[in-house]
């Protein structure tokens, strides 16, 4: 009865996908039509923390089969269309991201999607960085913030429209370092229903990107999914579905650094934060369950259109053009 | 017929372990606690029906109209609504801690010293992000 149902929110979904994102756009433009013209009695309070747990369970939705995290896709549009400072939205950004990696963590390392041994020596960098990035965020003034964010996720969308992905990258050899910390496992690919061994290389100049995608992920209260993914698999050399299972796990220790920053500073409150986490997590039990009944790369280049308006939208509001 | 788990080392397997364990915890205390919130089954430090002309102010400045307090100082405060759902978000950002905590014995066992220092390092970033000490603002 829960497939049925499931497969009749896929059709509606497939055949409805213009009428989501216009219904995303008008929940956006509306928050944003609020934040403009401050009427705080004009809705219970209520109000918003529905329209956000509304919002975060559609963005849920596509995140999955679009292949993007869903805190890439909160922070700007949160950020840029409904009243809450930018401070707290990346509070709350920061924990759906954390949440989401979470749920899927330990189910990626049991079934050996994502490596320990891989995420470690990445993971610690990373996460260190993220402290730094998560300060500096707060510290300078929030315009400032949107301005490098719009700026940040209109080169999310040139990377989502043009990176390629490599299922079994070929690495000839391990480098030294790679060599030495043993970064090599197997993984079994049930699509193919045989074990794969892999291995990786140019481990420096990753260790040096992690340390760079920290950063950004403490500053803008992103989860970093959309950059771990490119820099494992294609720099990198993992398999791509090993390199996807890995930067969720990372995402879980790069996270929490920043969100404990980002809590002990004040920048956590509840009712942004929570019905945030649950829509966000409901849509992503959703969007798995429709990955074979959606066509992805509609998704994708539905979401992918939408970060564009998000972003230019974040740099005009740093700008104070589109306030 | 039971998946082969065998290339999956122990301490992996022991890791998802806790980490799913520590997740789950945290979420349901979360859960549990924005409900009592939201509800009014637990009287709020901000009131909700004010958070409406609060929401938008750049963190400072609600800190400072709220009396909100930073750091861990937040726990004198454990009992009121919003700030008792820190008490779930706190589980979910720590849940790591116990998991790195746990590969620990197995690595020295192994003489695997570079794994050991990495998750030692793991655990000191979580630490001193979670101290409260590195405090910045506006």
């Amino acid at each position: 009865m829960l497939g049925k149902a499931i497969r009749g929110i896929g059709g509606f979904l497939k055949t409805h996908a213009v009428v989501i994102w216009l219904a995303l756009s008008m929940g956006a433009a509306s928050a944003y039509a609020a934040d403009a013209i401050p009427a705080p009695s004009a809705m219970p309070w209520w109000g918003f923390p529905l329209a956000l747990f509304v919002t975060s369970f559609l963005l849920g939705i596509v995140a999955v089969p679009s292949g993007v995290g869903g805190g890439v896709l909160f922070v700007p549009i949160v950020g840029g269309f409904f009243p809450f400072h930018l401070d707290f939205v990346r509070g709350a950004g920061l924990l759906v991201a954390l949440a989401s990696a979470l749920a899927a963590g330990p189910s990626l390392l049991r079934g050996g999607l994502a490596s320990l041994r891989l995420a470690l020596p990445l993971a610690v960098l990373a996460s260190a960085s993220a402290i730094a990035g998560a300060m500096v965020g707060l510290a300078i003034p929030a315009n400032i913030v949107q301005i490098a964010l719009g700026g940040t996720i209109l080169g999310i969308v040139l990377l989502m429209a043009t990176a390629k992905k490599s299922e079994f990258p070929e690495v000839a050899a391990p480098d030294s370092l790679s060599s030495a910390l043993a970064m090599n496992g197997i993984f079994h690919d049930a699509a193919r229903g045989q074990n794969i061994n892999w291995q990786v290389h140019r481990t420096k100049t990753g260790l040096a990107l992690f340390l760079c995608i920290g950063f950004l992920a403490g500053l803008f209260g992103m989860g970093a999914g959309w950059a771990n993914v490119p820099v494992l698999n294609l720099l990198m050399g993992a398999p791509l579905k090993v390199s996807a299972g890995t930067s969720s796990f990372i995402l879980t220790l790069v996270d929490s650094s920043a969100a404990w920053i980002y809590m002990n500073k004040g920048a956590v409150l509840a009712i942004v934060t929570v019905p945030s986490v649950i829509g966000m997590m409901l849509g992503a039990t959703i969007g798995a369950r429709l990955l074979h009944v959606l066509k992805a790369s509609v998704v994708r280049k539905m979401v992918i259109s939408l970060l564009l308006f998000a972003g230019v939208r974040a740099l005009l509001k740093g700008l104070g053009i589109w306030v | 017929m039971e998946k082969d788990t065998s290339h999956i080392s122990p301490e992996q397997q022991r890791y998802a372990f806790l980490l799913l364990i520590g997740s789950r915890l945290g979420l349901a205390i979360l859960v549990a606690s924005f409900l009592a919130y939201v509800f009014g089954l637990i009287p709020a430090h901000v009131p909700l029906d004010q958070m409406a002309q609060l929401w938008s102010l750049p963190l400072n400045e609600y800190l400072q109209k709220t009396n909100t307090p930073t750091g861990w100082h937040w726990l004198s405060l454990a009992n009121k609504g919003d700030i008792a759902n820190l008490i779930g978000i706190a589980i979910l950002c720590g849940s790591s801690l116990i998991c790195l905590l746990s590969v620990i014995p197995t690595y020295a066992r192994r003489g695997d010293k570079v794994y050991v220092a990495l998750c030692i390092l793991a655990i000191a970033v979580q630490l001193l992000a979670a101290s409260g000490i590195l405090s910045v603002g506006h």
